[in-house]
């Protein structure tokens, strides 16, 4: 079991071969390329489980001699693995006492701690160039396991979700293409052992959400919003080469435990781990949907619904999350998270979970509710980081996944049924349609309002805990106030969700008599079902109370204990915040249930200038719309753009013309006035050729460039051409 | 047999095409069969032969100069036939042996009007020719002639077969490079009579011994010197603000000459920034590359700009050289191993990825007799295999990570953060920066064309016609480029193996980085 743990490379391996037969393959066979998806992710998670009891096993018998901390595998990397020759395999040995050392430095730092579990690393050359070795590798801890995991259940739900949901599509075996390209690129960022192997699997998960969100690309919105997300995470990548690039150079190395070592062991100097941090958090804003590079993410819900449930809710956009994660060494200390200073991250944060929020009340798109929820949890991630709460903003990724990718997948059944996304439009009384989709759809709002017991609670307890600096830290009360706050907006913009899509009368599409709608077929339910079950147990994986054997298993099996990562504090269960964030939960449902049951308040808009002027705000989504596309894109495409060409048209190109002209002017003055003039008044002999050509010079006068060119090649041209055609 | 690649395989490469080029010219003009097949096998015949050679080519030596032939050529000015292959040239070599055979495969039946396949296809080897001479000369005189004997039949392929403004554009390109050429004619004549051999005292043009030679110039006569070649090489690349020749030449040629302009012929200047300037006049070489350095990026920001203004999807493709080549050119300007082996990937990646897409866009033209990007839209619909290659194209030119594009920009941008030593660092990051940005505007106009183009559903105008999606002449000639892209996507090492040794030996008179 434990060479598992040595061999993950199979997983995206896996899956990208599932990709390669999907592609070539896909359409000749009998369910059009979606069985091989499905039995890939099958075993994929198969492995990843075990792999999960693997490491649970390593945590609890940490191996003692160094020899096996560390091992450096020939751990082929897809088309790598084909290329091995003997240099490369000299190169792979030499890593081998490489990584032992570290493995043995990593065991001795983690020997003053209670159980140091070394991470399962494995590494080969991929290319040198300039002696530079550049590697790849697994990194296999807690974290990446966990992710795995993560990674595969939700991927497999949505495959079996989708053969259902998409099924019939003009490009249904592309689409299972593209999902085994995400799950394939997702495994290998999340156990990616080099920074340069991280930026390629980065890429590559954001190369499948721009071809899925424009699945359907006849449509220019799908279209727009593809571009859209492609670009903005393209500007969070600049952030990412350069501070990856900061980080090469400031450790010597892309390995990223050696690189988190040295920033946590201070061989970095702070400013360079300030400037690649606030580099990498570009990244992190744009790939996890952070406020101000948020905007892409609700347009992507263009895409089909399961692909958001995967990538747009569960997996990809928590990949900033997990980078910060991963570096934590770095962002440690470049942010001095551990010295309560307030930072760059816990203030993106927490900003981001209040906007987002605020932001879901005035959408009437059922998906894009659930964008701007996802925008706010990842914002509650993005400030459990900041305020150094690694445990809860890790286990909040774990239950958001299972509850929001069920949020999802529930909304697409509902759409599924009634052919729209619109709550206010189409939609209305579908409890009595859809039994099913309804109770996991409540259970799994429930869930991510932070409603007792339910995972949610949890996970988001812990992160107010942390921010409250009950743990030891001395506190972010600012954090900790906005992330309760934020907690009351998600019950409340839920409930009306839940309103506007379950409850009342049918409207729209959904009161159509020839269409009534109902309830979604099993390969949408079941794994509805399963995600809700997940809602509500994924919380108590990191139960606060009880035994040693329940208590809190989530965080001493995840978080690192080696030298990679900072000695971070734990916050402990406060009764307190507990109560104010359950309180906080319960009151907005019971005012949203005032609101839109009762019809209490009606018209606060109307009457309210303060009220109405945010309504706008929110509704033009803090206009940052407007900035983005109407003044920066447009504006490059357009008044830029053309004003540069306008300058290479009429200023470089004038000068090359003005050039040839002023040539021409020169040669024929020197001609007319010194070689027919002077020269030839003295020789007195200009044949009939010399006339010929002083015809052809007079030319010149309109100023044709051509003609002037054709002059001065015109010996060489002519005879050349000629005796290219004659022969 | 070793002995027998190793003495005649680079002159086999060499003059082959000239021999097929004479054998077609006894061959009557009608008969168009033969002459395809005259001109496919003698491109065949130059490949084997280079291939053969880099099965010959020691790679654990790479930084020396190898299958070297070493004979008096012209005595009376000093001239010597001395050819030879390293590290540096044999990718750009294979690159060249590998897009002819292709673009010949592809003339097969997209002969442009007027038709004539015979002078078009002589015209092509003779190119040929001048583009393997160039990257095997190690004399100066030498170089000069191969580099120069591209001009011609570029000229002719672009004046005879182009667009409606053909005459502007080859002429446009002639004069400029020739306009280059000029002063680096005489940069190489001065570099000549001012550099003499410390032992002997002999002057000499052969490349290699030209570093030594060279130690005793006079500073700035060298600044002027290495400023003579920027011009050469720099418009041959180009650099900007040398550049204006290049979309008109690009746009204008047939799609055979786009594509060879694009994937070898822009190359001949940044191999020859490697091959002559840097490393015969180190000290030259660190007063210009802060100036080499902030045209690249300003050449990436303004291609990129330049790409967003246009209309017509090739002139967009051709700026987008100009954006590309600025990465090359900053990778060079860092004077590190690690920057010329990223420069070198670029050139083949660029190669490659152009190549491809300037293939494509002549696909599409033949097919909708437009290129115009406002009466384009749901390609996807009409070819979608067209449609997928030229969105994969896009996505590899855009330097997406798996793909080749990304090794060329990638390490360029990371050697610009350390530059060798001597080099103005804070210049070099704020360069590192800038290129680094131009990778969003690179996503930008080649997603945006793609949207224009691939996407969407066709306009009105083409209702009722019907496009044949891709022809088996054309999976021939892309398919060994679409595996290329792949491959040196996925494992880089195919190229950096073989470059590493010898931008090493190139750059021994710089440390750091």
């Amino acid at each position: 079991m434990s060479s598992l743990l040595q061999h993950v490379w199979i997983l995206p391996a896996l899956m990208g071969l599932s990709f390669l037969t999907i592609l070539f393959f896909g359409k000749k066979l009998p369910y059009k390329g979606a069985e091989i998806g499905i039995f890939s992710v099958g075993v994929c998670l198969l492995l990843a489980l075990g792999s999960g009891v693997a490491w649970i096993d390593r945590s609890n018998n940490p191996p003692e001699e160094h020899g096996a901390t560390a091992t450096a595998e020939h751990a082929g990397e897809e088309g790598a693995a084909e290329e091995e020759h003997a240099e490369e395999e000299g190169a792979a040995t030499d890593e081998e006492g490489a990584a032992g050392e570290e493995g043995e430095h990593a065991a001795e730092e983690g020997g003053e701690e209670e159980h140091a579990v070394p991470p399962v690393l494995t590494e080969k050359t991929w290319f040198s160039s300039g002696g530079v070795d550049f590697t790849v590798g697994t990194f296999v801890d807690g974290l990446s396991v966990m992710m795995l995991i993560v990674v595969s259940i939700i991927s497999l739900l949505v495959h079996i979700y989708s053969t259902d949901y998409v099924g019939g599509d003009r490009r249904y075996t592309h689409y299972f293409a593209f999902l085994s390209l995400f799950t394939a690129s997702m495994l290998m960022l999340v156990m990616s052992r080099s920074t340069v192997q991280f930026i390629t699997a980065w890429e590559l998960v954001g190369l499948c959400s721009f071809a899925l969100i424009g699945h359907w690309w006849e449509e220019k919105p799908n279209s727009d919003a593809a571009l859209k997300a492609f670009l903005t995470n393209r500007v969070g990548d600049v952030g990412l080469l350069v501070g990856m690039i900061i980080l090469f150079f400031a450790a010597g190395s892309f390995d990223i435990p050696a690189i988190n070592e040295a920033a946590a062991t201070g061989e970095i100097r702070h400013f360079l781990l300030l400037v690649a941090s606030c580099c990498l958090l570009a990244a992190v804003m744009s790939k996890s949907g952070q406020f101000v590079l948020h905007t892409w993410l609700p347009d992507a819900m263009a895409g089909p619904t399961p692909v958001s449930a995967l990538i747009h809710a569960a997996t990809m956009v928590v990949a900033g999350i997990f980078m910060v994660a991963r570096f934590y060494g770095v962002f440690w200390e470049g942010f001095s998270i551990g010295t309560a200073h307030v930072n760059p991250l816990a203030v993106v944060g927490a900003v981001t979970l209040l906007f987002g929020g605020l932001l879901a009340f005035v959408q009437s798109d059922i998906k894009k509710v659930l964008a701007y929820s996802t925008v706010s949890q990842l914002g509650y991630m993005a400030m459990a980081l900041g305020v150094g709460a690694w445990t809860a903003a890790v286990f909040h990724l774990f239950t958001h996944a299972f509850f929001k990718a069920g949020l999802f997948l529930g909304s697409g059944s509902v759409a599924h049924s009634v052919h729209s996304f619109d709550m206010k439009q189409d939609m209305g009384g579908m409890k009595r349609f859809m039994p099913k989709t309804f109770a996991t759809f409540v259970v799994c709002s429930v869930a991510l309002a932070g409603v007792p017991p339910l995972a949610g609670f949890w996970s988001k307890d812990e992160i107010l805990a942390g921010a409250s600096g009950s743990g030891g830290l001395s506190g972010y009360p600012v954090m900790l106030w906005m992330g309760i706050v934020g907690g009351g907006l998600t019950a409340a913009y839920m409930t009306r969700c839940i309103y506007l899509t379950f409850f009342g009368e049918p409207r729209g599409k959904a009161a159509d008599p020839h269409h009534a709608p109902h309830e979604s077929g099993p390969r949408i339910v079941v794994p509805l079902y399963i995600l809700a079950g997940l809602a509500i147990v994924a919380g108590f994986a990191n139960f606060p109370f009880g035994p040693e054997s329940i208590k809190l298993r989530f965080e001493h099996y995840v978080e690192p204990v080696a030298g990679y990562f900072p000695e971070i504090s734990h916050p402990t269960f406060t009764l307190w915040i507990a109560v104010a964030s359950t309180g906080l939960a319960l009151v907005p449902i019971g005012l949203a249930y005032l609101y839109y049951w009762q019809g209490r308040f009606h018209g606060l808009t109307e009457r309210v200038g303060l009220a109405r002027a945010g309504h706008t705000l929110l509704v033009n989504k803090y206009y940052l719309d407007h900035l983005y596309t109407g003044v920066i894109a447009n504006g490059t495409k357009g008044p830029v753009a053309r004003a540069t060409y306008w300058f290479n048209q009429n200023v470089l190109d004038g000068i090359v013309n003005g050039t040839a002209t002023v040539a021409v002017a020169v040669a024929n003055w020197t001609y007319r006035y010194i070689d027919q003039g002077v020269v030839d008044g003295t020789i007195n002999g200009s044949g009939a050729a010399s006339n010929g050509i002083g015809q052809a010079l007079r030319q010149f006068q309109t100023g044709r460039v051509q003609q002037y060119g054709a002059l001065l090649f015109g010996g060489a041209v002519v005879l050349a051409g000629i005796f290219v055609f004659a022969i | 047999m070793e002995a027998f690649i190793d003495d005649w395989g680079l002159t086999a490469a060499l003059f082959l095409p000239l021999v097929g080029a004479v054998i077609m010219m006894f061959v009557r003009k009608e008969d168009e069969a033969a002459h395809k097949q005259i001109a496919l096998l003698t491109s065949v015949a130059v490949l084997a032969a280079l291939v053969a050679v880099a099965a010959v080519f020691n790679y654990n030596d790479a930084g020396r100069l190898q299958s070297v032939i070493d004979k008096e050529w012209i005595p009376v000015i000093d001239s010597r036939y001395h050819i030879g292959v390293d590290g540096i040239s044999l990718p750009l070599l294979l690159l060249t042996g590998l897009i002819v055979p292709l673009v010949i495969i592809y003339s097969w039946n997209h002969f442009p009007e007027p038709r004539n396949p015979k002078a078009f296809l002589i015209l092509i080897l003779i190119l040929q020719t001048g583009m393997v001479g160039t990257f095997v000369a190690q004399d100066l005189i030498l170089f000069f002639v191969f580099f120069e004997v591209v001009l011609l039949p570029m000229y002719f392929m672009i004046g005879v077969w182009g667009g409606e403004n053909r005459m502007y554009a080859a002429i446009k390109f002639f004069l400029f490079t020739a306009f280059g050429s000029a002063f680096m004619l005489v940069a190489f004549l001065a570099l000549y009579f001012l550099s003499s051999d410390p032992v002997t005292g002999a002057h000499t043009f052969q490349i290699p011994d030209l570093p030594d030679a060279a130690t005793g110039l006079a500073s700035g006569t060298a600044w002027l010197i290495f400023g003579g070649m920027f011009l050469g090489f720099g418009i041959k690349v180009p650099m900007f603000p040398f550049h204006t020749w290049l979309p008109d030449a690009h746009t204008q040629a047939p799609t055979q000459g786009s594509v060879i302009l694009a994937a070898v012929m822009l190359k001949l200047g940044t191999y020859g920034f490697m091959r002559i300037p840097i490393p015969i006049l180190p000290d030259a070489a660190r007063d210009w590359a802060p100036i080499i350095a902030v045209l690249a990026v300003i050449g990436i920001i303004y291609g990129a700009l330049g790409c967003l203004a246009q209309t017509d999807m090739k002139r967009l493709i051709a700026f987008s050289s100009v954006a590309h080549m600025g990465y090359t050119m900053l990778g060079i300007s860092t004077l590190t191993s690690f920057g010329f082996n990223a420069a070198l990937m670029g050139m083949v990646a660029h190669g490659l990825i152009t190549g491809m897409l300037f293939f494509v866009a002549g696909s599409i033209k033949e097919r909708f007799h437009t290129l115009e990007i406002k009466r384009l839209g749901g390609l996807l619909l009409q070819a979608p295999r067209l449609g997928w290659i030229l969105a994969f194209c896009s996505m590899a030119s855009l330097g997406l990570p798996g793909l080749a594009g990304f090794w060329g920009e990638f390490p360029a941008i990371l050697a610009a953060y350390q530059p060798a030593e001597g080099l103005p660092v804070e210049l070099f990051r704020v360069c590192m920066v800038v290129a680094a940005i131009g990778t969003v505007f690179a996503a930008g106009y080649l997603l945006w064309l793609l949207q224009r183009t691939a996407f969407g559903t066709p306009k009105e105008e083409w209702e009722g016609h019907h496009f044949h999606d891709v022809e088996t002449p054309e999976w021939l000639a892309w398919t060994p480029l679409i595996i290329g892209i792949v491959a040196l996507g996925i494992y880089p090492n195919f190229v950096f193996d073989i470059t590493d040794g010898g931008v090493q030996s190139v750059l021994t008179a710089f440390s750091g980085g």
